[in-house]
């Protein structure tokens, strides 16, 4: 092939998104693929990179000294409360707000009757930068699709005057019928979902055929019920109109969506609404797009006032969605081998018109083992109800615990070590799409886990351990979450002449440590100490389109600093002209050390950021890189793993089960920050714990009206539920991701409510299939 | 009469119905004392009244009239951070930093009840004069303060830590 011919090959395959394109991407060249060349940081090994550094904004933390979104004052500002909805389905037949307009202190009551006339919340995947929860639109009719669906907001000088005034406005409904419950939603019917665009339905093979014939066979039924992420910062957001210009402090995990969505609805430009968000209280999936900030939009320009918002606690579980319940069939067939000859996974997941957004329950399965057939396919049913939406682990959280029991009952059954069962299934390739691993130790990270676990000291007879009135058992689980990189990342980053760097890039701080890694990412690709380094994030008006979103930030983030990196390289080069050390080099052939370039392999070639820039007479370089397309996911089947192992005791009094011990071995690619990363895996693997033990969203199937909407009734872990957790890992770069890393906000919660469950089976015979695993089920 | 907060004087507000922590977060922009649920559940509103955690949110701001309050904002002495915001530093015991400084109130708190003798559900030997702080005793004084991002660990690790060397001292 001639080079202009390989160009255009290769311009071709870099251009292309989908379609027949997807298999030139997989076929070709790696080095045409982001990643197919190494990033240099990935060997470099005495950095910062992978050293324990606390966190930057450790001493603002620590002090409440760091700002959220509820924490802006502002001149003239007024509080918003919400009224909400009492009906599911049906209509306002009236709405009398003269009282609460006469109370003291309010200065508004807005109703669908006089809120400003907006376009509808965009919905996810609507449009690329589309942040909504769901597509409905906001206060702009007396249609009720849910209960708990605002239909007022009272603004009053303090909060205490607005909540007042809110309890003396008067809602009489005309109701129609609706559908409240998931056995009712079922009953109407259920259609294929839809996920990103493409359906949940894969099939290899004739799977049933072969699970009928198998030696070994298992087929049982899991469920796992609503989820509400539950942040312990309340959402919030304090919101003016500034000129033509909508100002917004938010509680956001996707800034420059917010911007472009918010200016949608009210009919501006994207830059015209400026969000800032420098730290979130948490988001999991929830710090989105959802009512509230609308409406303290919508009701800041009727009253010409700064608006406060912050949901009640209630407030959250009527307007945030949280993850929905799912329905799911896990059926394996296997030789005595233990070797799969089938794995049929399928389902349903309850959504709502507004967003048909089904729990895509089968992504692990979609990866994690070999079988000789496949069926996988989840179904949707409407229910009347809020809009579900992702929650850590969208899929693998909920996935993998039916998944994960599955294989635990069938090595049961099998009467094989259930290491050893997965061990047998590893793939070798992806099982679905055919793409080789970019990396994968996972056996790796079970030997270690399972070693320092000692899970040979695991009697595999249910039942056989006991002390006291507690039965004590032990279980694993294969845990499990994607690379992603989505499109749109982009950063600038500008030296100045004294040898400091600042990055600017609209990403997130929910408490990841982002700042803090990249800062350490950072300062070694540009060979500059910790304190020469700036990263300014949390704001929609500097670059890149980042989703704190699928654990990708962190790759985005990274890919978006090669790029700009590359950029500053070849102007610094550029700069540094025939009398440098440096003359004649490649960008490619160097690298940052000591505050300056040098060529890689020829250290002591060198000038120094200081001395390239005088010499140019510049007191600044700035550069915009904007990352690769991220076609790194269709060339190569990039996923993370975790062995996880539980120890239970049983109470065979009470029914209750404590987690006495719990260890995640992780095979993640290289850990950037070691001490910020045992973190994220707790945390994941806690809110894993809530999930196979306590927590519980709960729907009045009569009335679709969540019935548990505080931290009262809705359990999640407190200190004494979490034993300490032991983290370890294979830390094996990825050599076909930025920094070799791989995000690891999600892996912690996949796989640990069938560590947990298949623990409690072992302490006790019991299998239960049913989430949470509360007292009653045990007794 | 007046509100001792930090060490200044403050009126009581004329609104009876303004609860501590909003007398803090939206009247005197003290928002170090975080709302995580406005109805005790949560522990993100702890602060220290006379010495003793209390949850502002449950607290009426007229209730703590003549009486002196300590916010995380009063921790740290002419900038210097207290033992405790250290260690939580050092053993990460945060991600997000919303529950932070309930977390590190509520933790000083516990620590003098503990010294006081006060037992807890776990303590085994109910007539010692100050409990061992086991980390089972710190998990369950603890318990008050919810955590979603699951810091547990390195709470329980940075309130050892702090007591442990306060106990040897």
């Amino acid at each position: 092939m001639s080079d202009n011919k390989l160009a255009d090959a290769k311009a071709a395959v870099q251009g292309a998104v989908q379609g027949v394109m997807m298999k030139a991407i997989a076929v070709a060249p790696d080095s045409w693929i982001p990643g197919g060349v190494p990033d240099p940081l990935i060997v470099h090994q005495h950095g910062h990179v992978g050293r324990s550094l606390s966190r930057i904004d450790g001493p603002l933390k620590v002090r409440g000294a760091a700002p959220f979104a509820a924490e802006f004052p502002m001149d003239g500002m007024v509080y918003a409360a919400v009224l909400f909805s009492t009906i599911a389905r049906g209509r306002i037949a009236t709405i009398d707000a003269q009282a609460a307009e006469a109370a003291e202190g309010v200065a508004l009551v807005m109703t669908y009757k006089n809120a400003p006339r907006m376009k509808p919340m965009p919905g996810f995947g609507s449009n690329a930068k589309a942040a909504g929860g769901a597509s409905l639109p906001v206060m702009q009719d007396p249609e009720i699709h849910w209960n708990g669906q605002p239909i007022a907001v009272v603004l009053a000088e303090t909060q205490e005057q607005a909540d007042h005034a809110t309890s003396l406005i008067d809602v009489t409904y005309e109701v129609a019928p609706s559908v409240t419950s998931f056995a009712e939603a079922k009953g109407v019917g259920v259609e294929p979902g839809l996920f990103m665009g493409s359906p949940l339905k894969i099939e290899i093979g004739d799977a049933e055929a072969a699970l009928a014939a198998a030696p070994h066979r298992i087929d049982a039924v899991y469920e796992t019920p609503y989820h509400t992420h539950n942040p312990i910062e309340l959402h919030a957001a304090t919101v003016a109109w500034q000129g033509d210009t909508l100002r917004i402090h938010d509680a956001s995990q996707a800034v420059a969506h917010m911007a472009w969505s918010m200016g949608h609805m009210f009919g501006i430009g994207e830059d015209q609404v400026h969000v800032t968000s420098p730290f979130v209280g948490g988001g999991f999936g929830s710090k989105t797009l959802w009512q509230h900030q609308v409406l303290a939009a919508a009701a800041a320009k009727l009253v010409g006032r700064p608006v406060r918002i912050m949901l009640s606690r209630e407030g959250v579980y009527r307007v945030v969605g949280g993850r929905s319940l799912t329905e799911q069939r896990v059926a394996i067939g296997a030789g005595a081998d233990g070797v799969f000859a089938a794995i049929v996974h399928t389902g349903i997941s309850a959504t709502t018109r507004s967003n048909a957004f089904p729990e895509p329950f089968i992504l692990p399965t979609m990866s994690v083992y070999g079988a000789g057939s496949f069926k996988l396919e989840v179904d949707i049913a409407y229910v009347d109800m809020l809009a579900n939406t992702f929650m850590r682990a969208p899929g693998e959280a909920v996935g993998t615990f039916a998944l994960e029991c599955a294989i635990d009952e069938l090595a049961h059954q099998i009467g094989m070590d259930p290491i050893e069962i997965r061990h047998r299934n590893e793939p070798d390739k992806d099982p679905v799409k055919g793409l080789p691993h970019s990396q994968l130790d996972i056996a790796k990270a079970y030997a270690q886990g399972a070693e320092a676990f000692g899970w040979n000291k695991r009697k595999a007879v249910p039942g056989s351990r006991r002390e006291g009135e507690w039965l004590i058992g032990m279980g694993v689980a294969t845990g499990t979450y994607p690379y992603h990189r989505m499109p749109g990342g982009a950063a600038r980053m500008t030296l100045t002449r004294d040898g400091h760097a600042t990055i600017e890039i609209a990403a997130h701080e929910m408490g990841m440590g982002t700042a803090t890694a990249h800062t350490q990412v950072t300062a070694d690709r540009l060979g500059l100490g910790l304190d020469q380094v700036t990263f300014r994030y949390g704001d929609s008006l500097m670059p890149g389109v980042v989703l704190a979103g699928g654990s990708q930030q962190t790759a985005s983030i990274g890919a978006s600093i090669i790029a700009a990196h590359a950029l500053l390289v070849t102007e610094l080069l550029q700069l540094a002209g025939n009398d440098s050390p440096l003359a004649g080099l490649k960008p490619d052939e160097v690298g940052g050390r000591d505050g300056g370039l040098c060529k890689l392999d020829e250290p002591e070639r060198f000038e120094s950021y200081a001395s390239i820039l005088s010499r140019a007479q510049r007191n600044e370089i700035s550069v915009l890189g904007e990352a690769a397309k991220p076609l790194e996911l269709q060339h190569w089947s990039m996923h993370s793993h975790g062995a996880m192992f539980c120890e239970v005791k049983v109470s065979t009094v009470t029914g209750e089960t404590r987690v006495s011990r719990f260890l995640g071995s992780f095979d993640c690619g290289r850990i950037l920050n070691p001490k910020t990363a045992m973190s994220q895996f707790r945390g994941g693997i806690i809110m894993g714990l809530g999930l196979a033990l306590t927590e519980e969203t709960l729907l009045d199937t009569r009335s679709g009206r969540i019935m548990n909407p505080s931290l009262s009734d809705y359990h999640v872990p407190v200190h004494m539920d979490v034993p300490e957790i032991d983290v370890i890992w294979t830390d094996i770069p990825d050599p076909h991701t930025p920094m070799g890393a791989r995000g690891i906000g999600e892996i912690g919660i996949t796989g640990v409510g069938a560590a947990v469950a298949n623990a409690v089976f072992n302490a006790t015979g019991k299998r239960i299939r049913s989430l949470p695993i509360t007292l009653d089920k045990l007794l | 009469m007046a509100i001792t907060i930090n060490g200044t004087a403050y009126s009581p507000p004329q609104d009876a119905r303004v609860s501590l922590l909003d007398l803090l977060r939206e009247r005197l922009g003290l928002s170090g004392t975080k709302k995580g649920c406005d109805q005790g559940a949560c522990g993100a509103c702890t602060v220290l009244v006379d010495g003793e955690r209390i949850l502002s949110c449950l607290t009426l701001a007229v209730q703590v009239d003549g009486r002196a309050v300590t916010t995380i904002e009063g921790l740290s002495e002419d900038g210097a951070l207290h033992p405790l915001q250290q260690a939580f530093i050092v053993h990460d015991g945060f991600q997000c930093g919303y529950c932070t400084p309930g977390q590190i109130c509520s933790a000083i708190g516990m620590a003098a009840e503990v010294r006081r003798g006060v037992p807890s559900v776990v303590t085994a030997d109910l007539g010692a004069d100050a409990p061992v702080l086991s980390d089972d005793e710190l998990r369950e004084r603890m318990s008050g303060n919810l955590c979603r991002c699951g810091a547990y660990n390195g709470i329980i690790d940075a309130i050892r830590e702090t007591y442990a060397t306060e106990a040897a001292e």
